[in-house]
């Protein structure tokens, strides 16, 4: 395995969107930490590019690269080699290069000028988010052969997690202000990785808001330790079970 | 003639004066024998040791003073020493568990209706209520060291309470673990200056329908609730630091029906609101520091008349909230550091006048779980377009003369 | 040496292959002939494991392949249209591939020197004409001395000069005694190779007859009028 992990690994960081991807990380978040003396600002840029960017360039550019290299797939099907290995080989090379690119790029100049627990947190959470979004790449490119419509789905996932599924929230909050809905609202949040990672974000960043009465139900929840082990938990839920539906459907998928 | 007038004051104090001395190997034994013994203006003594003698009752104007901090030791049935006479000086003593009872307010040490009392450089641990001064004028409660370990706030006293008192001086105590750090009410012409509260249950400072006082360069940290200043007209709050009051309904500062005031020179730094206004008219906030708070200040409708200029506002969740849409307050000068504004003159000042509130600080005022979602991108979408085209937010919520870059405070 | 049982394929409602039976022998040079969408491209990847039957089994010396992959050592392929990562350059994938197999045996090396390939090693696959990348495949099908060789459509594309040197490379090494599967439209190019002839139509076997059988059944002396005589009585 270690060996088709390198060729695609390799063959990833030759990628030259890969390298901007990378480069423009790099540019955002040292700027934005040099700009202000605080580094409140480029906490919140890197914020932004964790719950907006990172997601979307690593489901867009796995997606494509996993169409791209059918013919890659094609060639090592017809080798010795198990179906499992050649997916999940793919799999780790492209996490590989999304989460080295992701930390290479934000993580370190997160890392140097913001050394706590929001800086931690922040490298922790956007890595994730790198492999959530590779791995719901290998769903949608496994649940269709035209490449367009893959992609299409693609950015609807991520426009969907991004940006509709809190309009939705924020729709039912507004419809059922009138009621207790504070605990379904905590357990509504599983359904978006987005969602799971900001939260644990915001508790380091905005503390002190949290910790007042309208952080109440978070505190409650996501600030204890149960809390915190439930969201990696469900943020790791979200990383196997895209990539197991997905390798189930390629161990049976015709070439 | 003046001069030969003090000279004979000095010598007949010195002739009258007399200092009675009690310890384990001193001819008196017991506090309670040498405090009636003395005559008005001797010294008590007290020598390193355990005393447990009940209640002290200072009658007389003495001058009281430990060596070595000898224990008076409430046995957690007696107010170990009360004042009942003007002009006593108490002195070094460590004063410890006081009695307990809801009704009575057993303390450590208390001052009866009197004047020009001192109290200074003791340590008092474990009491019911610390240092309670009833009635009193022109007393000064300075340098004691005062610690105790309540748990809920029904079964433990005040730090230093102070009630229906005027010139009292408040000045370098340490006070935590009490159910409020410094309690005032109706005091009077008095200041707070330089102390310590922290940890205690409820408030750092509880301050009610007390005038005319100041409190000045006093630390409030990690209080339950933070400070709270009530029903109170002509306080001055001048460079005290108010930190890590953190909590469902926690402050750096609560105010409510504060008028004519001024808040100068603070910081609030860490807390779950920096300020807390409600009813408040007339009330100057200039040059305080505002970082990292969940909401810097948030002023509630009842407010008026207010005046916001020079304050820097730096890392807040929200730097304002406020729960209605009339405006009757006034904000110049301030620097924020969530403003985007230009400056094309280079004069410091933006071009753009700042709207401090933002559209999800109103929104989580009238619904709290909507914190849910905050920093999600789509709130930063609507708050960026509510900013451009305010219509949630009143539009005259807003600082013309935002600063460029912060004030050196 | 492999036998396919009773398999079944069906893409949605497409029937591409109906209860297929079919068994191939060491040192058989078996020819998948049939019109366009018989199902021989389909019937070749069953066997090598890139489509899977909806029904029935294959044995590979005896085993079942569902599900395996070790199989495939002993297997040589060469794709009707090969297609290779585009930036990856021809001495590039042919390392690759040497890497994943990582055998410890001899290769066969013969056709990068008849092809004369080592010339354009560092060419980029994509700049490669059909007929050169046809090449490519065609090393790597014979490169690791597969026991079994599946040439689906080899011929096509090939310049002539290329055309003949891969016939006598086929030609020895069935007489190695190794098993062959060639597909292939063009019945003219097949005569001197093949030992057997399979027929498909409609995604079932029409025959399975050795190449005497075929032409003293139809007294013909070239294989592509006997087929031609054959379609002609049935209809």
């Amino acid at each position: 395995m270690n060996r088709i992990i390198k060729i695609i690994f390799l063959d990833i960081l030759k990628n030259k969107i890969v390298l901007a991807y990378t480069l423009i990380l790099a540019l955002l978040s040292w700027s934005s930490f040099g700009l202000e003396d605080n580094s409140a600002k480029g906490l919140l840029t890197i914020l932004n590019v964790i719950l907006f960017t990172v997601p979307l360039v690593s489901i867009l550019f796995a997606t494509i690269y996993l169409y791209n290299s059918a013919e890659f797939i094609e060639l090592l099907l017809s080798q010795p080699i198990k179906r499992k290995k050649i997916w999940l080989s793919l799999f780790l090379g492209l996490s590989l290069s999304m989460v080295a690119a992701f930390f290479i790029g934000a993580g370190i100049p997160l890392l140097v000028n913001a050394p706590d627990s929001v800086g931690i947190m922040m490298v922790i959470v956007g890595c994730l988010i790198s492999l959530i979004f590779v791995a719901l790449a290998f769903l949608s490119s496994i649940l269709t052969r035209d490449k367009a419509k893959g992609i299409g789905i693609s950015i609807m996932t991520w426009l969907f997690f991004a940006l509709l599924f809190d309009g939705m929230v924020l729709f039912l909050l507004f419809q059922f202000s009138e009621y207790p809905i504070e605990k379904a609202m905590v357990a509504v949040t599983a359904f978006s990785p987005i969602d799971l990672a900001r939260i644990q974000i915001l508790l380091q960043l905005d503390v002190s808001a949290m910790m007042g009465y309208t952080g109440a139900i978070f505190k409650d929840f996501f600030g204890t330790t149960t809390g915190l082990a439930v969201s990696f938990l469900l943020l790791c839920l979200w990383i196997v079970i895209p990539f197991c539906v997905s390798l189930k459907k390629f161990k049976n998928k015709d070439l | 003639m003046k001069k030969i007038f003090y000279i004979f004051l000095l010598f007949s104090s010195f002739l009258q004066a007399r200092v009675i001395e009690v310890g384990a190997n001193k001819s008196v034994i017991s506090i309670t024998k040498a405090v009636a013994l003395a005559k008005v203006g001797d010294t008590v003594l007290v020598h390193k040791g355990h005393y447990k003698e009940g209640n002290i009752i200072i009658d007389k104007r003495i001058v009281f003073i430990g060596k070595n901090y000898p224990v008076l030791d409430g046995q957690k049935k007696y107010e170990v020493l009360s004042i009942k006479s003007d002009g006593v000086i108490v002195r070094g003593f460590k004063v410890i568990k006081s009695g307990y009872a809801t009704l009575e307010d057993p303390c450590g040490i208390k001052v009866y209706n009197k004047k020009n009392v001192v109290i200074q450089n003791n340590i008092l641990d474990d009491n019911f209520f610390g240092i309670y001064i009833q009635n009193g004028a022109n007393c000064i409660v300075k340098n004691n060291k005062i610690s105790a370990y309540g748990k809920e706030e029904q079964r433990i006293g005040n730090g230093i309470h102070c009630w229906k008192s005027d010139k009292l001086q408040i000045i370098s105590n340490t006070i935590s673990g009490h159910r409020d750090g410094i309690y005032f009410e109706f005091v009077t012409n008095s200041i707070i200056k330089g102390n310590f509260s922290t940890k205690n249950i409820r408030y750092g400072l509880h301050f009610m329908f007390s005038n005319d006082d100041a409190y000045i360069s006093n630390v409030f940290k990690n209080n339950g609730a933070g400070v709270a200043v009530m029903f109170t007209k002509r306080v001055k709050m001048l460079n005290n630091h108010f930190e890590e009051n953190w909590g469902d309904a926690a402050y750096g500062l609560f105010l409510k029906e504060i008028s004519d005031s001024n808040i100068v020179g603070n910081k609030f730094a860490r807390n779950t609101s920096g300020i807390h206004m409600e009813g408040t008219t007339r009330i100057l906030v200039e040059k305080n520091i505002f970082e990292a708070n969940g909401w810097g200040m948030k002023i509630q409708a009842s407010c008026m008349e207010n005046e916001i200029k020079s304050n820097n506002f730096v890392g807040n969740t929200f730097d304002i909230s406020t729960n209605g849409s009339l405006v009757l307050n006034t904000f110049n000068g301030n620097y924020w550091d969530k403003y985007e504004g230009y400056d094309l003159d280079k004069n410091g000042v933006g071009d753009v006048p700042f709207h401090p509130l933002s559209l999800f600080a109103v929104i989580t005022e009238n619904n709290p779980s909507a914190m849910l979602l905050f920093r999600s991108f789509m709130i930063t979408l609507l708050d960026k377009s509510e900013k451009i085209l305010p219509s949630i937010t009143p539009d005259n919520f807003v600082d013309k003369t935002p600063l460029m870059h912060s004030l050196p405070l | 040496m492999i036998a396919i049982k009773n398999i079944y394929k069906k893409f949605g409602k497409l029937e591409v292959l109906n209860d297929v039976n079919l068994v191939f022998n060491k040192g058989e040079c078996i020819a998948l002939i049939g019109p366009n969408g018989c199902g021989k491209t389909t019937l070749i990847k069953s066997i090598l494991g890139m489509v899977i039957p909806t029904k029935g089994d294959i044995l590979f010396d005896k085993k079942s392949i569902l599900k395996k992959y070790k199989y495939r050592d002993q297997i040589g392929y060469m794709p009707q249209i090969g297609r290779y990562p585009d930036y990856m350059t021809v001495g590039q994938i042919i390392e690759m591939i040497k890497k994943i197999r990582n055998s410890n045996e001899a290769l066969d090396e013969d056709l990068i020197k008849a092809f004369e390939l080592e010339k354009i090693f560092d060419k980029q696959m994509r700049t490669l004409s059909g007929g050169t990348t046809q090449k490519v495949s065609a090393i790597l099908a014979f490169l690791f001395n597969p026991d079994v060789l599946i040439l689906d459509e080899p011929t096509a594309g090939l310049d002539p000069l290329a055309s003949e040197i891969l016939k006598d490379k086929i030609i020895k090494e069935r007489e190695k005694g190794k098993l062959i599967l060639i597909t292939s439209h063009l019945l003219s190019e097949l005569d001197d190779m093949i030992s057997q002839i399979i027929f498909m139509q409609d995604g079932k076997v029409h025959f399975h007859k050795t190449i005497a059988d075929l032409l003293e059944s139809t007294n013909e002396q070239k294989i592509s009028k006997a087929i031609a005589s054959i379609l002609k009585s049935k209809q």
